[in-house]
């Protein structure tokens, strides 16, 4: 049975997450969930994360889930979306907050600066669908065209020190890593869950991967 | 290549029906918003704002159930508005499955909704509604705008540039700007005023109010250096697809999603 834990910290719309899950896999069992003993008995673990990091790292600490996300992340197919990507590296500037540090790396805010000849600004947050390059093949990458579309918002991006483990790049204004990948883990800036057909088809490949 | 400019259909939903507003007043019945969501879902449409402008408050939680039935069908960026008074307000739309909520009177009447809407779901999910109307007291020709708030009834002294840095500070990620002036004239978007906000800030802006053809469109983003366009009436009636727009931005050297 495909069981899939959205990890439930509080922190925004995860009911996005899952109706986008059960739309890809209407037999997969989903469950938005903040109960450690239901994510570590699932066969597949999704992190979501909207708003801020240092919300964010806290309340993985205050609902006893730091220890479960860690375990996931070695054990079983995960994936890390928007913040879930984010809390992977080590460090954030936002709040000047220490993350998960799995990856080495950092967490940096997009800098306010003119673009087309200075009278125009880079608007932050990122928001809106931009083009995803694929740096590696990668079983969640099937289907899906070079360079398609995804849906992103977020003011902060990751800085990597483990160039092997890009697995998608974005330009904005200058390229920057927009996906990882490693062993059982895969993490993205973008939002699959509102990335209409593309996103549902890299759901869909994390449904059936098994790294 | 890079980010694309978007393209929003705006649905105004009234007692679970999408109606058009012309100039905020008359209304005409476009249809049930959940097909009408789909259909622009299947166009290519980038997001939907659902704007709530239900008088009565008995009947406003039509609109979590229709924004549940949308967010389970269609899996684009969702905007919802109307009516947002309280951060629990802003919690349920979220968990009915809205991505964005856009606040307008009670931003005005009460600005640190914002900061702690922001603080707590974080600046991505709100949105300010700025409705702008251009003010008499042009100073040396140099243009200025005030904000309204009550869906346009009721003149605040707020200058609009002041008010979106502001909103910036507070925590907002976006700004959907209205003009009053243009709204439901189909004589396209006020770009003084577009242009002028979205320079002034680092969030992206919306452009809203007056799309009546595709080159509206255009203007809007070349001119007023929207990060995105708002139309409905062009849309809702037939006049024009998602599609046909995009084609249509794409044409003058707009990058889209095609």
């Amino acid at each position: 049975m495909n069981t899939i834990a959205i990890v439930d910290y509080g922190m925004g719309n995860l009911r996005s997450v899952s109706k986008a899950v059960e739309h890809v896999d209407s037999g997969a069992n989903v469950t938005v969930t903040s109960d450690p003993a239901i994510i570590r008995t699932a066969s597949r673990v999704i992190v979501p994360g909207q708003g801020a990091m240092p919300q964010c790292m806290r309340a993985l600490s205050d609902h006893k889930l730091r220890e479960v996300v860690l375990d996931a992340a070695e054990n079983k197919p995960f994936l890390g979306i928007c913040l879930g990507l984010q809390m992977l590296f080590e460090h954030s500037e936002e709040g000047n907050s220490d993350a998960l540090g799995i990856f080495s790396g950092v967490v940096k805010k997009f800098i306010s600066q003119s673009v087309n000849a200075g009278d125009q600004k880079l608007k932050i947050p990122h928001m809106g669908w931009n083009q995803v390059h694929q740096d590696m093949a990668h079983p969640l990458w099937e289907n899906i065209p070079i360079d398609a579309r995804f849906y992103f918002v977020h003011s902060y991006y990751v800085v990597t020190r483990e160039p092997d483990i890009v697995a998608a790049s974005t330009n904005y204004p200058t390229s920057f890593t927009c996906a990882i990948a490693k062993n059982n883990i895969f993490a993205v800036q973008f939002h699959p869950e509102k990335s209409q057909l593309a996103g549902l088809q890299l759901l869909s490949n994390f449904l059936k991967w098994t790294p | 290549m890079g980010l694309a400019k978007r393209i929003i259909p705006c649905l105004d939903v009234s007692n679970g029906r999408v109606v058009k507003g012309v100039n905020f007043v008359s209304l005409k019945d476009a249809g049930d918003p959940v097909e009408i969501a789909r259909r622009y879902d299947e166009q290519g449409a980038d997001e939907l704002v659902f704007l709530d402008i239900t008088a009565s408050s008995d009947e406003r939680d039509l609109i979590l159930h229709i924004v549940e039935e949308v967010a389970s069908q269609v899996f684009i960026p969702l905007t919802v508005g109307g009516g947002v008074r309280k951060v629990e307000d802003v919690r349920r739309l979220l968990n009915a499955g809205a991505d964005k909520v856009s606040i307008n009177t009670s931003a005005v009447l009460n600005p640190a909704l914002i900061a702690e809407s922001a603080e707590r779901y974080g600046s991505q999910c709100i949105v300010i509604a700025v409705d702008a109307r251009q003010g008499s007291n042009s100073i040396d020709g140099i243009k200025n705008w005030e904000v309204f708030t009550h869906g346009g009834r009721k003149p605040t002294g707020i200058d609009a540039i002041e008010w979106a840095k502001k909103m910036q500070l507070l925590g907002a990620g976006e700004i959907m700007l209205t003009s009053m002036d243009r709204d439901g004239t189909c004589a396209g978007f006020d770009l003084d005023l577009t242009h002028a906000i979205s320079d002034a800030i680092d969030l992206p802006v919306i452009a809203s109010g007056g799309a009546g053809n595709l080159d509206h469109l255009v203007d809007g983003i070349l001119q007023g250096h929207a990060d995105a366009v708002l139309a409905a009436s062009i849309f809702h009636y037939g006049q024009y697809t998602i599609m046909q727009a995009k084609q249509h931005l794409s044409a003058h050297g707009i990058e889209v999603r095609l």
